[in-house]
């Protein structure tokens, strides 16, 4: 790195304009990052967060099973089959519908998802709700002033808030768990419309889906059946990606440039007996140098700007979340830095001895 | 590639070395059988007018160019026998060039010029600082100066920085392109007295490529080309 850090020395001007647009880029890919973490974790935290392995879905009668929350139900049939089948420690139903929470302050909708204690999401206070009760999460009950023993309006009916668990939620509405008959009071529906699998090493869902006409997933696989889901998270991910490929772009641009402006210097070092090994891992050195020092940068601020974020929108801090973006960052520079300095392995060293001779 | 550090000096050999430029349909003879022998210590100059080859001599010598047939001998080495990152590391090892434009690198010091070939070398460039300093001590270039960048320094500072950094690496054949040509009467001829002076000091084979004749008093031998011919 000899060179590499000398003509960052002279060239600060330029480098810093190099450097800059790193840390820019950097940070705009560390906020969707973490927007694109936290509007997914609004979505689905509650059934990503469920114990349990695999989801099974199913169908109304006549029709084929697919991976979708709205269009899945599950018969008493289906979820005795599965509850008895080997391998499968636990079958758990799960009800989930949309509604009102209504207080004597404030109204807000709400996801319900019916199901048994064994699913709900660690409890802070109270207890799992019976019948009639429900367990709201605390970020929840910190807004509307629930704790346990208050009543609130549920939809139609009138439950008795029974514990404070973790916060979740679904389709971006916090949640709200009660157990299944409630649920089915709830929302109208007289079944559930999946059923939450815990297996062991024997179970086999595929043979089960084809005995009983249903479709069983993983959890993470499930979070597609979340209506817009898919379309949220690839429109976020599409632009994460068009920031990377800008950003590779843009610092190949900036070091073909720079290796064309240093074509006198690098003849003169060939001339000397530089290799071009030696000249092209100068090169990638002062790139990385640019790349590591913008792209941490660029962290830094996306993941303080996120912090102050996360109190107005969703968004994911995290550790993975400020070191992918800024992993992805570097290697991608690098990549277009190599496509720029190969250029240098072309430098005729005849070149320091003067250009037509 | 490390070449024998036990390999004797014998100075630069050019024997029956013959190199053509394409033109147009044909080829354009640039060296016509050229044979040149300078010896360690010796200062050999070669004048001659434009486009004689002066500086196709130089380029051939300094193993930048492959000649048509004949041969290069650096310390006996045959640099056209040699694949290209062999004659890069005879160059690095055996070559010292003064570039006619002192080729100095904007970005360094002029302390930092011959540092930079101990980097090349794979060496520690902080141990060879001393050296580095007296060397450019020794062309006349001291204090504060080596810590100009070339901007900084004069034409005259610029080719003394540009003769150290040739002869940093110990070499055995000094190679001089026009050295005076961006430099005025009094300093061209401190700069070639300076060279006269390296060669028997160093012991180098020194060729030096000049269209000034003024100079040719000041240096061992003085050989003539003429139509890619040494006369």
């Amino acid at each position: 790195m000899f060179v590499a850090l000398r003509d960052i020395r002279f060239a600060k001007g330029r480098f810093a304009l190099m450097g800059a647009v790193v840390t820019l880029i950097t940070t705009l890919v560390v906020f969707l990052y973490g927007l694109t973490g936290g509007l997914a974790s609004a979505a689905s935290s509650a059934i990503a967060g469920l114990p349990a392995d695999r989801i099974v879905f199913g169908a109304p009668a006549g029709a084929a099973p697919t991976v979708s929350f709205s269009n899945s139900t599950v018969s008493p049939a289906q979820a005795a089959a599965f509850a008895g089948a080997p391998g499968v420690v636990s079958a758990r139903p799960l009800g989930l519908s949309m509604t009102r929470l209504t207080t004597s302050e404030a109204a807000a909708t709400v996801s319900v998802l019916g199901t048994d204690a064994g699913l709900l999401p660690p409890l802070k206070s109270g207890a799992a709700p019976a019948d009639g009760q429900l367990a709201v999460g605390s970020e929840t009950a910190a807004l509307y002033h629930l704790t346990p023993g208050r009543q609130v309006q549920v939809g139609p009916a009138k439950l008795t808030v029974s514990g404070i668990t973790e916060q979740r939620s679904y389709s971006h509405a916090p949640t709200v768990w009660t157990t299944v008959p409630t649920w089915e009071r709830l929302s109208g529906q007289n079944q559930p419309i999946a059923l939450a699998l815990s297996t062991s090493s024997g179970s086999d869902p595929g043979a089960l889906d084809n005995a009983q006409g249903t479709k069983t997933v993983a959890v993470a696989d499930s979070l597609t059946g979340i209506n817009g889901f898919d379309a949220e998270q690839g429109s976020l991910q599409m632009i994460q990606g068009f920031l990377f490929v800008v950003s590779a772009l843009v610092v190949g641009a900036f070091f073909t440039v720079w290796t064309v402006q240093r074509k006198p210097d690098i003849a003169v070092l060939k001339a000397v007996g530089a290799s071009s090994g030696y000249l092209v891992r100068d090169a990638l050195a002062q790139a990385a140098a640019v790349l590591v020092g913008g792209a941490l940068l660029g962290g830094s601020a996306g993941a303080v700007g996120g912090v102050f974020a996360s109190s107005s929108v969703p968004f994911d801090v995290s550790v993975p979340g400020v070191a992918v973006p800024v992993t992805v960052m570097v290697l991608l520079g690098l990549v277009g830095a190599v496509l720029a300095v190969r250029r240098i392995t072309a430098v005729d060293p005849l070149a320091a001895l003067g250009a037509n001779r | 590639m490390t070449l024998s550090a036990v390999q004797t000096r014998t100075g630069l050999a050019l024997r029956e070395v013959t190199l053509t430029y394409p033109d147009g349909e044909s080829r354009m003879t640039a060296l016509d059988r050229v044979s040149l022998e300078v010896a360690p210590g010796e200062f050999t100059a070669v004048a001659g007018p434009s486009g004689s080859g002066k500086s196709s001599l130089l380029a051939v010598a300094a193993t930048l160019l492959r000649p048509d047939s004949g041969q290069v001998l650096l310390d006996g080495q045959d640099a056209g026998a040699l694949a290209e990152s062999a004659r890069t590391a005879l160059r690095r090892e055996r070559l010292g060039i003064v570039f006619q434009q002192s080729n100095l690198l904007a970005s360094l010091t002029a302390v930092e010029q011959l540092l930079v070939l101990e980097s090349v070398r794979g060496g520690r460039p902080r141990a060879a600082r001393q050296r580095a300093e007296d060397l450019l001590a020794s062309v006349g270039l001291d204090g504060s100066k080596q810590q100009r960048r070339p901007h900084q320094l004069s034409g005259g500072e610029r080719q003394r920085v540009n003769i150290a950094r040739a002869l940093f690496g110990s070499p055995s054949v000094l190679l001089v392109d026009e050295p005076t040509s961006a430099l005025d009467h009094e300093r061209g001829g401190q700069i070639v007295d300076l060279l006269a002076e390296i060669t028997r000091t160093h012991r180098t084979a020194t060729v030096m490529v000049t269209h000034d004749r003024d100079l040719l008093g000041r240096v061992d031998r003085v050989l003539e080309m003429q139509d890619g011919r040494l006369r």
